[in-house]
């Protein structure tokens, strides 16, 4: 399958995201530019990690404006797979194209650790074939990952089960302190109400082979580019 | 020349973490009489060759749709010079 990684200035996990494709899953996965609106007749784009224009005014908020992102939106509209990834989350949040959008972590800090996240829905683009309550560790870093849906949005995507992951303990319990950045019912990604747009904080793609210490991200990027 | 202020800030329903963590350090330097402290973001605005209703219409435009995120934030805007 042909993957896109779309590369804005200050996107810093680019690099990462399109090996674990191209390397490690066998796919013709290659860089988008982000001032080229064509997609190079992709069959799947990555948002991925990083600071895209230094995330000036707000996280995502200037990288919506850029061409790419017209086609990607487009792209999405007729069916599209799309996966955003910590920035790359923000930037669909900020494009309109996935509810809420994300405040400073709750402890106000940085957070650059590893966390656990479950499974909560299996018919989305970045989950089928997964189990629901699977859990996989993997790590976060991100300053605003502190998702805040107002209440009806929140009701609304919770009935329609348009919560994808969860953070939980190792054990996959979703608690309190699992919840590490304060995001409203410990929500970790979501997707759009066609389930062809996903999006999460943590980083799959930093936990996709054994010697970066946890190969249970791969999982994500695998069902992603499945059948 | 026409200057407007817009004064971007979180909405009163939503949780402003930087703005507690800065009220808890005032209290933690004893001004205990301060019971609320909201962070917002200021952006001044200078125009020239149009009217300022024109002026304010432009600004509201730019505030909701990239100033601000109507999400999460609210703005005002108000005249400087």
């Amino acid at each position: 399958m042909r993957v896109g990684v779309v590369v804005f200035p200050g996107s810093n996990c680019d690099h990462d995201t399109k090996r674990v494709f191209s390397e490690i899953l066998g796919q013709d996965a290659r860089f988008l530019w982000h001032k080229d609106a064509d997609l190079q007749g992709c069959q799947a784009i990555v948002i991925p990690g990083g600071f895209a224009y230094g995330d000036y005014l707000r996280t995502g908020a200037i990288a919506r404006f850029s061409p790419v992102m017209a086609s990607v939106k487009a792209f999405a509209e007729k069916g599209g797979r799309v996966l955003g990834i910590c920035n790359g989350f923000q930037i669909l949040q900020e494009a309109g194209m996935l509810d809420g959008a994300m405040l400073r972590n709750k402890n106000v800090k940085f957070l650059s650790q590893r966390v656990h996240i479950k499974v909560e829905v299996t018919n989305t683009v970045a989950t089928r074939g997964l189990k629901a309550g699977d859990v996989m560790g993997m790590p976060i870093a991100h300053g605003d990952g502190n998702l805040y849906l107002d209440d009806e949005s929140l009701a609304k995507i919770e009935k329609e089960r348009r919560v994808v992951f969860r953070y939980c303990d190792s054990q996959g319990q979703v608690t309190e302190e699992a919840n590490v950045n304060g995001s409203r019912n410990g929500i970790a990604g979501i997707c759009n109400a066609g389930r062809n747009v996903v999006a999460l904080m943590p980083h799959p793609e930093r936990a996709s082979e054994p010697i970066l210490g946890s190969d249970q991200g791969r999982k994500i990027l695998e069902a992603f580019v499945g059948n | 020349m026409i200057q407007l202020r817009v004064l971007v800030s979180l909405k009163t329903s939503v949780f402003d973490p930087q703005g507690r963590t800065t009220l808890e350090a005032l209290h933690g330097l004893g001004y205990k009489a301060i019971t609320d402290l909201r962070q917002g973001k200021s952006f001044l605005l200078t125009f020239n060759g149009i009217t300022e209703d024109e002026a304010r219409k432009q600004a509201e435009e730019m505030a909701g749709k990239v100033l601000s995120n109507p999400v999460i934030e609210s703005f005002k805007i108000e005249r400087v010079a």
